[in-house]
Formats: structure tokens, C-alpha cells, sequence
């Protein structure tokens, strides 16, 4: 579903992605841990074009995204973003978070699209938030707000940009429990996480990044039990 | 003559004078919204062009006295490029090309100051710049920059007395001309001293709640 060939990305003469490699596959659950720094995130953020590739070649269901001819908009439409500080729009109850996109783009009428936010409410959890601004809420409701959000364009993937980094740690469980039902529910994920326990227990992949390169790249068990890498050891010693 | 009768001689057309302000006031912001507006986004695009016709234009603006410009609009280009302006349009033109300028740093530094996670956020979801920019930045923008527009709203006002050069009868020139056949000068312009006072206070009064009420 993803196919991402030879990518490098340069920031002028900091290259912070080296040449990467890596495929995931439709329902597949794939997460990207490593040390800050390493490049986890501009990675993701290459994937749905909020930054452009110096090199390389990523294809979406066989589609060149960084092509010229690409609708960068068509695309995102079909990738889910979630953002480590939410960036629910401030100004919009939760509801019209969630249905502000589908009615502009999808010209959803506005009633169908609040059935639609309500059930993804329900999904969440926050079935009682609905009217409710985001300054009102916590950490982690902002974020399965956000998660709702997302899944209201009905994307194909969903990206995860360090959902958790910014929660409290008692706000950490509900959100990754959320993903958990998403992950469940058959959807591809792409998630850039310090969650470790989480990677080990939902990933069907995990890749190990560290400087720009993938250092390695194996089922979940395998990584954190037995890793091959000096490297990944080396950090996997640090965090667990 | 004293102080009842001069008021009630020269209220009237001081109060025209008055009306004649907050005219010129009120079109001259929505010119120099709309001109801070697109220069505004001009000058936080990723065009280089644009943002040097944004840039020009503020610091030409910045760069010369109103009444240089007011002078300009009214005397120099119609003679220039042959075409006759009543001097109301003129003043119109010059405070809301004047308070333009000033608005376009309100507008960027109002853009500027969402968090950039909110373009992101709109942007993956599928809408177009445009769309983001009108439908999720703006809206928030425009509430942090209330503070800045009110104080620009104020200053234009009182710029509007630079007009009577200009021969406009606002409520300066309004004074003027009744100085000039009563010779009570320091009644007179206590009056229009309070007059633009009071006018000033209701707005700002006015705005500051608008604002309370408007916080995110």
C-alpha cells in the first residue's frame, strides 16, 4: 500500500533522512521507534507530503506522491494525520472538528456528517463531548477528538506522529486503546511512537531508526526480545 | 455670548462635522481591511514577487506623512494623470491607503500567530491552502489581532483631522470655520477635543467587550 524507495531529505545541508526503504501492507500496522533526532517523524511527515522528499520515490496505492501531476490534496484525503499536540481547531466545538472537513470536501450535508461524528464519538469514547470546545478538554480527549477527526474523511491509512508524547501518563492508556480498536478494526497504521509496550503488543512491524537510516526492521517480538543491531540494543537497553 | 449660546450655535455643525468623521473613518478601515487584508497574505506567501509588492507598499506608506499623501491624492495625481476627485474620496482614499499599510503587519503578525500545527492539521485533511487559510487560520487570526485593529480603528480617526487641509469640513475643519467668525478658540476646540474623546471611549469600551466576548 506503501511503498517508499531510496528516500533522503535535507533541511539545506542537515540531511535528516539518509535513504530509507520500507513497504507496508494494506492492515498492516507498522511502528517506527528510535531516539529523537532520528528522523522518525520527517519520515511520516514525508509519507502525506507536510514535507517534500529531496530523493527517492514514495508510492501510494501504486501512485508517485511527490509527482508534479500528484492532487497533494486528493492524496491527503485518504491519509489519516494525527499530531503529537492534537491541533484540534480551537475555534470549532468537537463536532464541527470532526465534520468541518467531510462537509467541505466530501460535500457531505451537514446532518449525515453529524451522524457521522457522532458514532466516531461514540467510537472514542466522548459521545458527551460533543458540543463541548477543545479548551475544555484534557490531553487525552483532545487527542481521541483528533483521532475522530481524522477518521471522519474515512482515510485509508492512518499516520500517528508521537500521539502520546504530549499526554500526561494517566492520559496515555485511552488513547493508545483507541488505536488499539482502530488497529483491530483492520486499518493500516503507520505509528511513530516512544510507546514501546504498545509497539510490542499491537505492530505487526516494528523498524528501528536511528540518524537518518533504518538500522533495523522486524516483527515486534523478535526486536525488543532479540535485537540484532548494536545499535537498537543500545537504545532498546535505554527505554525499556 | 456666553457659554450656552456659543454651544448651541456651533453644536450643529460641529456635529456635522462629526458625522463627516466617522464617515470618512468607517470607509477608509474597510478599504485599508481589505487592502491590509490582501497585502497581507501577499506577504506571507512563499512568492517572492508578492511579498515584494507587500513589502513596497508598507514602507512607501510608512515612509511619508499622511498629509504628504493626503496632498498627493488630491493635488498631484489628478494633475498628473488628468482626472478631477472630490476631496472627500481623496481623504477617503488617503486614510484608508494610509491605515492599509498599517494593517497588513496587523494581518500577518495576527496569521502568524496561530500555531503552524493548525495549517498542518487542515492541510491533512485534504483542503487546499486557500480553504485552510480562510476557514481555520483566519478565523483565529482575526480574533488575536481585535487589540491591534481597535488601536489602528483609533489612530485612523484621529488622522481624519489631518483632512481638513484638504478643505473637508470634518469636525476639525468644522472647528476652524467657526474659530474663524466667533474668535472663541478655547471653547471651541474644548469641545471638539471632547466630542473626538467621548466618540474614542465609546469605541474602545465597545471593543474591549466585543473581545471578552470573542476569546477562544
Amino acid at each position: 500500500m506503501i511503498e517508499a524507495r531510496g528516500i533522503k531529505k535535507k533541511f539545506g545541508n542537515l540531511e535528516v533522512l539518509k535513504g530509507i526503504d520500507f513497504n507496508v501492507e494494506k492492515g498492516e500496522v507498522l511502528c517506527i521507534i528510535g531516539p529523537s533526532g532520528s528522523g522518525k517523524s520527517t519520515l511520516l511527515r514525508c509519507l502525506n507530503r507536510l514535507e517534500e522528499i529531496t530523493e527517492g520515490t514514495i508510492k501510494i496505492d501504486g501512485e508517485d506522491i511527490h509527482d508534479r501531476k500528484t492532487d497533494v490534496n486528493k492524496l491527503r484525503e485518504k491519509l489519516g494525520m494525527v499530531f503529537q499536540s492534537f491541533n484540534l481547531f480551537p475555534h470549532l466545538n468537537v463536532l464541527n472538528n470532526i465534520t468541518f472537513a467531510p462537509v467541505e470536501l466530501k460535500k457531505m450535508d451537514k446532518k449525515q456528517a453529524e451522524e457521522k461524528a457522532r458514532y466516531l464519538l461514540r467510537k472514542v469514547g466522548l459521545e458527551d463531548k460533543a458540543l463541548v470546545y477543545p479548551e475544555k478538554l484534557s490531553g487525552g480527549q483532545k487527542q481521541r477528538a483528533a483521532i475522530a477527526r481524522a477518521l471522519a474523511m474515512e482515510p485509508e491509512i492512518m499516520l500517528f506522529d508521537e500521539p502520546t508524547s504530549a499526554l500526561d501518563p494517566e492520559m496515555v492508556g485511552e488513547v493508545l486503546q483507541v488505536m488499539k480498536d482502530l488497529a483491530r478494526d483492520g486499518m493500516t497504521m503507520v505509528v511513530v511512537t516512544h510507546e514501546m509496550g504498545f509497539a510490542r503488543e499491537v505492530a505487526d512491524r516494528v523498524i528501528f531508526m536511528d540518524d537518518g537510516l533504518i538500522i533495523e526492521e522486524a516483527a515486534p517480538e523478535q526486536l525488543f526480545t532479540a535485537p540484532q543491531n548494536p545499535r537498537t540494543k543500545d537504545f532498546l537497553s535505554k527505554v525499556l | 455670548m456666553d457659554f450656552i449660546e456659543l454651544f448651541r450655535e456651533s453644536f450643529p455643525s460641529l456635529l456635522s462635522g462629526l458625522t463627516v468623521t466617522l464617515k470618512i473613518t468607517a470607509l477608509a478601515l474597510v478599504i485599508a481591511t481589505l487592502l491590509g487584508l490582501l497585502f497581507g497574505l501577499m506577504s506571507i506567501s512563499n512568492n517572492k514577487l508578492l511579498m515584494f509588492i507587500a513589502r513596497i507598499y508598507v514602507d512607501l506608506i510608512r515612509g511619508t506623512p499622511l498629509i504628504v499623501q493626503a496632498f498627493f491624492i488630491y493635488f498631484g495625481l489628478p494633475t498628473a494623470l488628468d482626472f478631477k476627485i472630490n476631496a472627500f474620496s481623496a481623504g477617503v482614499a488617503a486614510v484608508g491607503i494610509n491605515a492599509g499599510a498599517y494593517m497588513v503587519e496587523i494581518f500577518r503578525a495576527g496569521i502568524m500567530a496561530v500555531d503552524k500545527g493548525q495549517m498542518e492539521a487542515a492541510r491533512s485533511l485534504g483542503l487546499s491552502y486557500r480553504k485552510s487559510m480562510a476557514k481555520i487560520i483566519l478565523p483565529q487570526a482575526v480574533r488575536k489581532m481585535i487589540p491591534a485593529f481597535i488601536n489602528q480603528f483609533i489612530i485612523s480617526l484621529k488622522d481624519t483631522s489631518i483632512l481638513s487641509v484638504i478643505g473637508i469640513r470634518e469636525l476639525t475643519q468644522s472647528g476652524e470655520i467657526i474659530i474663524a467668525s466667533n474668535y472663541r478658540a478655547f471653547e471651541t476646540w474644548g469641545m471638539i477635543g471632547i466630542m473626538y474623546f467621548v466618540i474614542i471611549m465609546l469605541l474602545s469600551y465597545t471593543a474591549r467587550s466585543l473581545e471578552r466576548r470573542l476569546v477562544i
